[in-house]
């Protein structure tokens, strides 16, 4: 009973991982850059949230508040693509990465600024709520975690196959040069995929907020998702996904069973033998071009 | 004859500073299959991509229907009908071939047009329509460039820009191809501007052809004088002239040196 709670808890956090480290595969398929910055993204996503439905800011419903910060999210996702990212266009990966990490640093201060210090909650209808299952208790919020997840993988999903945009985004990913020669414009697309990763974060961002406090050094979580990515195999947009489960499963176990100070490093120690014994990650896409 | 659909002139292309192409001029009717012969390197692929509008001239005009298109985004020039069939495939290995098919139509509107030209295609290489749910990546050489030439109809061209459709293929697969090719040039009155090495098989279905060498246009003519002619022969068909000594390929030069 007991390992089902821990199991419960670490897939909630899991989901928060496995959202996070989705926007970092989005972007990087599509742009080959990694946006060191999501994780900021995330943070600032909640704080937007926060700022637009707790009663000491502007104490809108929450459910008017959240299409808002979402599509504000979005909105700053593909301004930066326009106005910053593309500007880089030719400049080595190396500027875009030292670029994207000093953004986070930029939104971390200036989320500071806003909102404080100090960590805050976010108000919200589902809070406080237990469910019952003979003897298992569950958070509501935890529950809602994993619910809002799955549902919003299935929309992805189905946007990724079903839709001209997902087919044109994944067609920009795999091979931009036959992208531009059916006519995609890829650069446009890809502008669109920011403002997707963007979303992408800002519900990660309510979720975590919904369920624990966020303070500006939050966004640190970012570099976690990063590993979560990289195990489920960076590229792979499921496996980033279930990576970020896994990272979150061990978590709550590590912190059980290992020493306290071991068990923080569990999740990495685990990156560090995936990268060894099967250095593409756990999911990984990976095809030989037949020439 | 009519006025050419596309007139290429004077085009010269750089990769940063390097010259790929030093003034190129030349001319494809409607209906017409246009040839351009050339070794690696002779600038053939960078013609064809600052046409499609992946490269941008330096100088230079190019003219499709009337109108000046170099210099534009690549998806404004499929948009006019200009459709791109890339060297090596370059299929979208994760997906489908019906969504590989797809993508190809990915400037149309119309979705009864769309699933006509697919029917269309599945005509022309009925083995896409039985491996149509499988993913591109897992097809072989010779379906992967089925599916791009087919994926190039799906954009409904008024010209097709084809770069070496027989890159890597065996010679039964080459001749399949471009017996395909020729259909879709008599059948659907496709006009087609192609380069290739294999200029036996370029030659042999081209009405016009160019001869290419380090960014320049060297000789053109009809497809028939070009395959009589004895500079390509030598060059390019690799007939042998047995016997004269002199005469041996090596040692041999060109008369438009």
């Amino acid at each position: 009973m007991e390992n089902l709670q821990l199991l419960i808890s670490g897939l909630a956090n899991g989901c928060v991982y496995g959202l996070i480290a989705l926007g970092f595969v989005l972007i990087y398929k599509a742009t080959e850059a990694v946006n060191f910055a999501q994780g900021d993204f995330m943070m600032l996503g909640a704080f937007v949230t926060i700022g637009l439905t707790n009663t000491e800011y502007m104490g809108l419903p929450f459910m008017v508040a959240l299409p808002i910060s979402i599509g504000l999210m979005a909105l700053l996702g593909y301004l930066l693509d326009r106005f910053v990212i593309r500007q880089m266009f030719g400049e080595s990966q190396v500027a875009v990465v030292i670029l994207t990490i000093s953004l986070g640093f930029v939104i971390r201060f200036v989320a500071g600024l806003i909102w404080g210090h100090n960590p805050q909650t976010l108000q919200n209808p589902l809070a406080g709520k237990d469910l019952n299952f003979g003897g298992l208790v569950l958070g509501m919020e935890d529950v809602a975690v994993i619910i809002v997840t799955v549902l919003l993988t299935t929309v992805l999903f189905a946007f990724f196959n079903r839709t001209k945009l997902g087919l044109a985004m994944q067609a920009s990913s795999q091979n931009q040069l036959a992208a531009y020669y059916m006519g995609i414009p890829v650069k446009r697309v890809q502008g669109f995929i920011w403002a997707l990763a963007g979303a992408v974060a800002c519900i990660a961002g309510i979720l975590f907020a919904a369920k624990g406090a966020v303070d500006p050094n939050t966004g640190l979580l970012g570099i976690k998702a990063f590993a979560a990515a990289v195990i489920g195999g960076f590229g792979s947009l499921p496996g980033a996904l279930m990576g970020g489960l896994i990272v979150g499963v061990i978590e709550p176990f590590a912190s059980r069973y290992i020493a306290a100070g071991y068990s923080q490093v569990a999740p990495y120690a685990l990156l560090l033998a995936v990268l060894v014994f099967r250095p593409h990650g756990l999911f990984s896409q990976v095809r030989v071009k037949k020439v | 004859m009519s006025d050419p659909i596309l007139k290429i002139r004077n085009i010269e292309s750089f990769y940063g500073p390097i010259m790929a192409i030093r003034g190129v001029s030349l001319d494809v009717h409607k209906g017409q299959v246009v040839s351009i012969l050339g070794a690696n390197g002779a600038g053939k692929t960078t013609l064809m991509k600052t046409v499609s509008g992946v490269m941008d001239p330096e100088k230079g005009t190019i003219e499709f229907e009337g109108e000046q298109i170099q210099g534009m985004e690549p998806h404004m020039i499929v948009n006019r009908g200009i459709v791109h069939i890339p060297e090596g495939r370059e299929v979208f290995p994760l997906l489908t071939v019906n969504e590989n098919l797809s993508l190809g139509a990915y400037t149309l509107k119309d979705k009864a047009q769309i699933e006509r030209d697919r029917e269309l295609v599945f005509s022309y290489f009925p083995i896409l329509k039985e491996r149509r749910n499988q993913e591109a990546g897992t097809l072989s050489g010779g379906q992967q460039q089925m599916l791009a030439i087919g994926r190039g109809l799906m954009g409904n061209p008024r010209i097709m820009l084809l770069d070496e459709p027989s890159l890597g293929l065996s010679p039964l697969l080459v001749q399949e191809i471009f017996g395909i090719l020729r259909r879709l040039n008599e059948e659907q009155n496709m006009t087609m501007m192609l380069v290739e090495q294999n200029a036996s098989a370029a030659l042999e279905l081209a009405h016009h052809g160019y001869v290419m060498e380090v960014g320049r246009i060297v000789m053109d003519g009809p497809a028939s004088e070009l395959m009589a002619s004895e500079d390509i022969q030598n060059f390019y068909l690799g007939v042998q002239e047995e016997g004269v000594r002199e005469n041996r390929r090596w040692k041999r030069k060109k008369t438009w040196r």
